[in-house]
């Protein structure tokens, strides 16, 4: 087996020397080029076996190439694994990593951009939409290919907008109108709550969810360079102080940091009527809530606006020319439009171009579950997600920032002050 | 008669040493060499700026608060977890009714993936609808509690998960021990009127020391080390409140990917284990010495 | 009279208490029996009428190659435990009979293990590993922990113990070295070498990091990596798939202790020195 493997490679590499291009014939017929492939899901699970299908049916299209796909886990995981990879000498070919790792990787120096790869044409990158090429794209180059991508929506409980007099099709279109929605949907007895009006997660990556406030107080959290932040910006203490107005003063919100993961739970059991949340919780939500529920664009402050989220496809650079090419091969295969299409309609990922919300399918899923569209209709109001040269660290200066006030420790504008300092700190050097 | 004595201890002594150096020696000693340099990227190489990574944690507050928390960690999570696995232990020993069960009970929690059972967890402390907020209602009349959402309950809780984790799994050790204690022993000090409690402090205890010092050595190193529950549930927050060193490590390292920011870390956490190593083996070494 | 009653009030609270700890300390696992066993929608609801089912193990079970994962995780700590064994016990046997001040100074730079965490040496080990071409096999996972100073250190702690007069004695009989350890030191050391195995098995058993970093297939990956897939919160947490999975991977320990844990317990008894 591993001689196999062995052989394999080094005849590869031979007609690597040989000839640089895979489509000669001659090359195809002998050494199939391999290419590594990882993938941020763990194995199993209803997504592993879409990619396992997807990569079997391009090698049956491309007898000459073979993908050998490593399921890598969450994100977190798959960054982790990838670098470590890639620092011991041994970096996949191919992966889908986060759309914000671009920084990171890119100054690692582990990956290539895709602009002048063999078969990597303009009209292919420009095809999809812009929403999701902003986090894909730095310096005049293409990083990241949009493939698993997301971006956060609304959730309602359509019984309880009935039970508060609301109407069900309806959803709060303004900041204002939010807090009013969820005053009347935020239920009473006694000193508890039994149903709040809205939550906002705030574990984890509260940077998120927040980005959304800030896009629709019209504020941008970094530039395109991502050597700068703008957290001290007033607006940005404005969108914060909505947040925590919500719980503080309206009382409408739960207080304190709002978990991730159980949010979808809370409101399957009625504990919440209005959630934000991402749009890859769709199916989730579809199987299991118990009532009717509507999906909605987020209400908008000055504007509306959302980030998008998810992951990219990068190559890496320790990659040789023919496996570059067949990455180039396989990620146009991956992004054709019936199969994005189809990836959107199995897994409440949002297909990354508008082309294929144009196939006859992906046309007829809309029309029996218009919710499916509303994540779509949103990307027009679409950000980047914040993601600048040292990402995680400049995060989790703002991540600690809003954890700090929502818990009551700090006040906005401080709190915003110090992230941006310490923000300022760490990208100072990467300007000039 | 020497020569071949000698070669017999190195014949033994070798593969271990040479797994140790490879695995463990080597690597930490570059890790606290690459502190005292700038983390490398490929388009700055790494420069010798001698303490200044040190210099820069001394200035970080992330970190003091990370020391701190792990401090308050370990005072904690030792005692409570050590203390009630001797009960545990003295209970699953005696003539209570349903020993066995009782034994399976507290050695569950040792062999369930702490990555699967912190998410079990999360539904004991989810507000409102959660376990420990049913309970407390039920029976205190309390309303929800965040307990894992707020700078007040947070470290607590992830204290609590660890003691729950480990207090069992020690069980066992004292289990063993307290078996090996000869019935003899404590009949004739039952015999002499000693009252239960007074054969528990001057008989049984004196004679756990061994064991107690393996736990103890045990449980401090546990917990600088056992974090996972920490990196699934709470990543560290809200607001660094379940920061610990560990996991403040593994953000800057594998997060980050400032490793020479982590290997200035490893070497402040080598040296607070170092100094609780020696106190501890010249405290309980001292008094448990049985050779 | 008096003292007699208090003592039963005492036993009696003392059990209760007892109780009280024990149900504690399985209400996890008790709650993962209730959320596998009933559709997700009860796994945040206790009603008795709740309907049951078996659909929970079904999904989890399909979610991964638990089986293959299983037969890995054993492997694994088949052989790191094995070869801890081996190796600790040559190595402590060694430290125990030397009275040479360069086999202290040896021992205590041994001892520095205890308090490095393997966690973060990873990358070093990782390039390690893929110089000696071991990554993605289970032998690459196990071998950077065979030998540990924590096994040295106890064995070490429990050689010390036994008598110099029985060594004299072997000798006496004709006993080399290797005889003596394997006739007198081993036998004798056998409640450490099961403390220290549980020890072992428990951490490996458990063990996330490192296996997810050097391993790439299924063939190699252990029960945890597989268990990753339900601890991604990326679309909120499913509890009753987790508790299927959790109760899937922990019932073999679990039934190995219940079924030994009194011979478990009895043969720490039994090689006691006394």
């Amino acid at each position: 087996m591993s001689i196999t493997r062995r052989a394999a490679i080094g005849a590869s590499l031979g007609a690597l020397a040989a000839s640089p291009f895979l489509a000669a014939p001659a090359v195809r017929a002998q050494a199939p080029v391999e290419l590594t492939f990882n993938y941020p899901i763990a194995v199993g699970g209803p997504i592993a076996r879409i990619i396992d299908g997807y990569c079997d049916d391009f090698q049956k299209a491309n007898p000459g190439i073979r993908i050998r796909q490593v399921y890598t886990g969450s994100y977190q995981d798959s960054i982790t694994k990838a670098l470590t990879a890639a620092r011991g000498g041994d970096a996949p070919d191919m992966a889908c990593l986060l759309s914000t790792d671009m920084f990171t990787l890119i100054d690692e120096d582990v990956v290539v951009p895709w602009d002048g790869l063999p078969g990597a044409e303009t009209s292919w990158m420009g095809s999809f939409y812009p929403g999701f090429m902003e986090n894909s794209r730095t310096g005049g180059k293409t990083w990241g290919i949009p493939f698993q991508r997301s971006t956060i929506v609304m959730y309602y409980n359509k019984e309880a907008f009935k039970a508060a007099g609301l109407n069900p099709e309806v959803a709060p279109a303004s900041w204002a109108e939010q807090v009013e929605f969820a005053q009347k949907l935020t239920r009473r007895s006694g000193d508890t709550v039994s149903q709040w009006g809205m939550q906002i997660p705030s574990s984890g990556f509260p940077y998120w969810l927040f980005q959304a406030l800030t896009t629709q107080n019209d504020v941008r959290l970094m530039n395109e360079a991502g050597n700068q932040t703008f957290y001290a910006d007033p607006k940005v203490a404005e969108a914060l102080q909505y947040w925590l107005d919500l719980a503080q003063k309206h009382k409408v919100h739960p207080t304190g940091i709002v978990e991730w993961g159980t949010t979808p739970r809370d409101f399957f059991e009625r504990k919440v009527a209005m959630i934000w949340t991402t749009t890859g919780n769709l199916t989730n939500i579809k199987t299991n809530a118990p009532f009717e529920f509507g999906v909605a664009q987020l209400a908008a402050g000055r504007k509306p606006g959302s980030p998008t989220g998810g992951g990219n496809l990068y190559v890496f650079k320790s990659a040789s020319e023919a496996k570059r090419a067949a990455a180039v091969k396989f990620a146009r295969f991956l992004t054709e439009p019936e199969r994005a299409a189809q990836w959107g309609i199995d897994t409440g990922y949002v297909a990354t171009s508008p082309e294929a919300w144009e196939t006859a399918k992906m046309k007829d899923y809309v029309a029996a579950f218009p919710a499916a569209a509303v994540a779509r209709d949103q990307l027009r109001h679409a950000v980047a997600e914040l993601s600048t040269h040292e990402n995680q660290r400049v995060t989790k200066a703002l991540n600690d920032g809003l954890q700090a006030v929502l818990t009551g420790r700090s006040q906005p504008q401080p709190a915003m002050a110090a992230a941006q300092a310490e923000a300022e700190r760490i990208l100072r050097r990467y300007r000039g | 008669m020497r020569m071949p004595r000698f070669l017999h201890a190195w014949l033994m002594l070798g593969p271990a040493l040479l797994l140790l150096a490879a695995f463990t020696h080597v690597p930490a000693l570059a890790t606290l060499w690459h502190a005292l340099f700038s983390t490398p990227t490929p388009r700055r190489p790494a420069v010798f700026v001698g303490l200044n990574n040190y210099a820069a944690l001394a200035e970080d507050p992330i970190f003091w608060q990370a020391l701190w928390n792990n401090l308050l960690y370990a005072l904690g999570t030792v005692p409570m977890s050590i203390a009630l696995a001797l009960a545990m232990a003295l209970w699953v020993n005696g003539r209570l009714r349903g020993r066995t069960a009782m034994r399976i009970a507290f050695f569950t929690p040792t062999v369930l993936p702490m990555i699967a059972v912190a998410n079990l967890w999360l539904f004991f402390y989810t507000p409102d609808y959660g376990m420990i907020d049913r309970l407390t209602r039920l029976l205190l009349g309390w309303g929800p509690t965040n307990w894992i959402g707020s700078q007040e309950t947070a470290l607590g809780a992830m204290m609590a998960i660890a003691v729950w984790k480990e207090a069992g799994f020690f069980m066992i050790f004292y289990l063993a021990a307290l078996q090996a204690i000869p019935p003899s022993l404590l009949e004739a000090a039952s015999l002499e009127g000693a009252s239960r409690g007074r054969i528990f402090w001057r008989v049984t205890l004196p004679l756990l020391g061994p064991t107690t010092l393996f736990i103890a050595v045990n449980a401090v190193i546990n917990s600088f080390r056992l974090v996972d529950h920490i990196l699934v549930m709470t990543q560290g927050g809200p607001d660094n409140a379940t920061a610990l060193l560990m996991t403040y490590i593994y953000e800057t390292g594998f997060r980050f990917w400032d490793t020479a920011q982590a290997s200035a870390l490893t070497g402040v956490l080598l040296a607070v284990l170092a100094v609780i190593a020696a106190l501890q083996f010249s405290l309980l070494g001292r008094r448990t010495h049985y050779r | 009279m008096r003292t007699s009653f208090a003592s039963r009030l005492g036993l009696t609270l003392e059990t209760a208490a007892a109780w009280l700890l024990a149900l504690l300390w399985a209400a996890p696992v008790l709650y993962a029996v209730w959320a596998a066993f009933h559709p997700t929608g009860y796994a945040t609801r206790f009603e008795l009428t709740a309907p049951l089912t078996l659909q929970n193990f079904v999904s989890a079970w399909d979610a991964a190659p638990f089986g293959r994962y299983f037969l890995n995780t054993v492997l694994l700590v088949c052989f790191v435990t094995g070869g801890q064994f081996v190796l600790c016990t040559l190595a402590a046997f060694v430290f125990a009979r030397s009275r040479s001040r360069w086999m202290s100074a040896l021992f205590a730079i041994v001892l520095v293990q205890l308090m490095v965490m393997p966690d973060m040496l990873i990358v070093e080990n990782y390039r390690t590993m893929r110089a000696l071409g071991l990554v993605d096999t289970v032998f690459g996972i196990g071998l950077p922990y065979l030998a540990s100073a924590f096994g040295i250190f106890l064995l070490r702690q429990t050689f010390l113990q036994i008598p110099a007069e029985l060594e004299e004695a072997a000798r006496l009989e004709g006993c080399g070295p290797w005889a003596i350890l394997w006739r007198l030191y081993v036998p004798l050391a056998k409640p450490t070498y099961l403390a220290y195995g549980l020890t072992s098995v428990a951490y490996h058993w458990n063990n996330f990091l490192w296996p997810l970093v050097v391993t790439n297939s299924v063939n190699t990956r252990p029960l945890t990596v597989g268990l990753a897939v339900f601890a991604s919160t990326d679309q909120g947490i499913d509890w009753a798939i987790i508790s299927a999975a959790t109760l899937l991977t922990a019932a073999p320990l679990l039934l190995g202790f219940l079924l030994f844990q009194r011979q478990f317990v009895q043969s720490f008894m039994r090689a006691g020195i006394k």
